[in-house]
């Protein structure tokens, strides 16, 4: 694994639209201390008997990218299924601890994780695009949470939210056309779009460009970019490189521990921790 | 000969095997159809499809009330066993490890193992002993009940191969489970489901046994639920076995209608399928 760089180097033959560096030098971070998106305390999980994560801490500001590193079986696709609950349609799991979203905890009495859903927004490793058509993909949680009043609404909706996902001017000719038929890259955009739709608060994205070639990456990390200052996003991934491009703060996880958290600039140049230094100058992982 | 031209050998000899039984497997296809189609059409003209059959001795008349009839029993069956079919699909797709959806598999491949003669004996204690009447009613419900583990099973197989993020997709945007299975994950496995169905109408149309003590048979056009209703098969059984040559012929003409009535069923749900995957898909 090469040591990681904030830049991405291609040799693919030139795309339609010109390509820019995909990532400019690393944001700065505002000068007040940012909101806090996601509050984690204490937080285990278990499958059955097994442990998959042990007393997360941490707290995810708003507003910023926090990226998960880890090899796999880390616990962190796991620690982010937390987030909206996702975990909960696996039977036999068990949760302790609590990770309060907006002020209140997630795992408390009374919460419904189906109202959750629709505040934290998820997409997925592999593309799932319902067999619907690309405009019904995107209107399907529209209507689901009534956030069209009509038809014109809705058109307004769905257009706005593949233009966030930057995939209006590819598919606005053939909207009622299958979603099946998209490029693999295009059909990742397209469950962004569906997830932007509901106008959720935080968006949780768990490895979306791992199935993706290297151009359709490019334009999901350019997404996450454009993305950022609208959204709270906390995206899993495998690739270092990547992490290091998109996130403003970024965790390391190892055997279901939190091992260091803090902004990804000082992961990847001056890690606390030696197993974090370790980990992203690749001498294992 | 060496080590290399031997497994040569033994794979030739292998594809050479799976030929042969291929061809073995077809003959019977073939010579049903063939003896089907000969002896057939020799009987199958306008009158048999729009005529009553003649009483003995009389030449011509035909099937028409036996084809009127087919339908109907097959429509009454379906109209009751596909929506508990599916549904009980669904709950055993759903909650897989429960014991109802355990129970519920083991006795629809039971139920689907029974003779379908038994079948036909069991509605004839339910739904004709009671009414001291034949019925295409007790036709229909024999015939419903041969096709529902048919439906409940090919839905559970198809809705198991509707990948999981599907379902994580829908829920992940604030659908509840039974919205989520509804909308999105039945919706995917909706054009197996159709194809399923439509084979298990073709099976239960070519059944005899199961109406030979509900539907019975009927000389005249009836479509009336009530009343004992014709069916080709039975029809087809009645003529084979009378000793009259014209009968016989008549007997082949009607298994040539029922044949490709189910010929037409498989090649619908063929057509159907696809349609409907391309809608889907795109391709």
């Amino acid at each position: 694994m090469p040591t990681p760089m904030p830049v991405m180097t291609t040799t693919a033959p030139a795309p339609s639209r010109p390509l820019t560096t995909v990532v400019p030098p690393a944001r700065a971070l505002p000068t007040e201390v940012p909101q806090t998106a996601i509050d984690v305390d204490r937080l285990s999980f278990f499958y059955g008997q097994k442990q998959a994560l042990f007393d997360i801490t941490a707290k995810l500001p708003a507003k910023l990218v926090t990226a998960f590193i880890g090899p796999s079986g880390c616990g962190k696709s796991t620690f982010l299924r937390t987030m909206n609950r996702m975990n909960d349609v696996v039977p036999g799991t068990r949760i302790t601890g609590k990770l309060i979203v907006d002020g209140r905890d997630i795992y408390g009495p009374g919460v419904d994780p189906v109202a959750l859903r629709r505040e934290v927004g998820m997409v997925f490793q592999k593309s799932n695009p319902f067999p619907k058509s690309i405009f019904e993909n995107i209107a399907y949680g529209v209507r689901l949470n009534r956030l069209a009043a009509d038809r014109s609404a809705m058109n307004d909706v769905v257009e706005e939210s593949l233009r966030s996902a930057a995939l209006w001017d590819e598919v606005k000719d053939r909207l009622h056309d299958s979603a099946l038929a998209l490029s693999g890259g295009q059909q990742q955009r397209l469950c962004i779009a569906r997830a932007l739709a509901i106008k959720p608060k935080i968006l949780l994205m768990d490895e979306p460009a791992s199935a993706l070639d290297p151009i359709a990456t490019q334009r999901i990390e350019e997404l996450i970019y454009e993305l950022r200052s609208k959204f709270t996003i906390v995206i899993v991934t495998h690739n270092m490189q990547q992490a290091a491009r998109v996130s403003d703060m970024t965790a390391l996880f190892w055997l279901g521990k939190l091992v260091e958290f803090d902004r990804t600039e000082k992961i990847f140049t001056n890690p606390a921790a030696k197993l974090t230094e370790d980990y992203v100058t690749g001498r294992f992982g | 000969m060496n080590h290399d031209a031997i497994r040569r050998w033994k794979s030739t000899i292998v594809v050479w095997l799976c030929g042969l039984s291929v061809l073995v497997a077809l003959v019977p296809l073939a010579f049903i159809l063939f003896f089907v189609v000969s002896q057939g059409v020799q009987a199958l003209n306008w009158d048999f499809f729009t005529k009553l059959p003649a009483p003995v001795g009389e030449p011509g008349g035909g099937f028409a009330n036996a084809i009127v009839g087919t339908l109907m029993l097959v429509g009454i069956g379906a109209a009751f066993a596909v929506p508990i079919g599916v549904i009980s699909g669904v709950y055993i797709a759903e909650f897989p490890a429960t014991k109802l959806a355990t129970m519920a598999r083991f006795a629809a491949d039971t139920l689907n193992g029974v003779p379908s003669i038994v079948v036909g004996v069991f509605v004839y204690g339910i739904a004709v002993m009671p009414f001291q009447q034949f019925s295409a009613i007790a036709g229909g419900i024999a015939l419903g009940i041969m096709m529902i583990p048919i439906v409940t099973r090919t839905t559970e197989e198809l809705l198991k191969l509707v990948p999981p993020a599907l379902r994580e997709g829908a829920l992940a945007l604030g659908a509840t489970r039974g919205w989520a299975t509804m909308t999105v994950v039945l919706p995917a496995a909706a054009p197996g489901i159709i194809t399923g169905v439509v084979l298990a109408l073709a099976r239960i149309a070519g059944e005899t046994a199961p109406l030979l003590f509900t539907a019975f048979n009927n000389r005249f056009m009836s479509v009336s639920p009530t009343q004992p209703i014709a069916s080709l098969t039975v029809q087809v059984y009645t003529y084979a076995i009378s000793p009259y040559e014209d009968w016989h012929r008549q007997a082949w003409a009607g298994a040539l209608v029922l044949v490709s009535l189910v010929l037409s069923c498989s090649l619908l749900a063929r057509f159907a399928t696809r349609r409907l995957e391309r809608l889907q898909t795109g391709h």
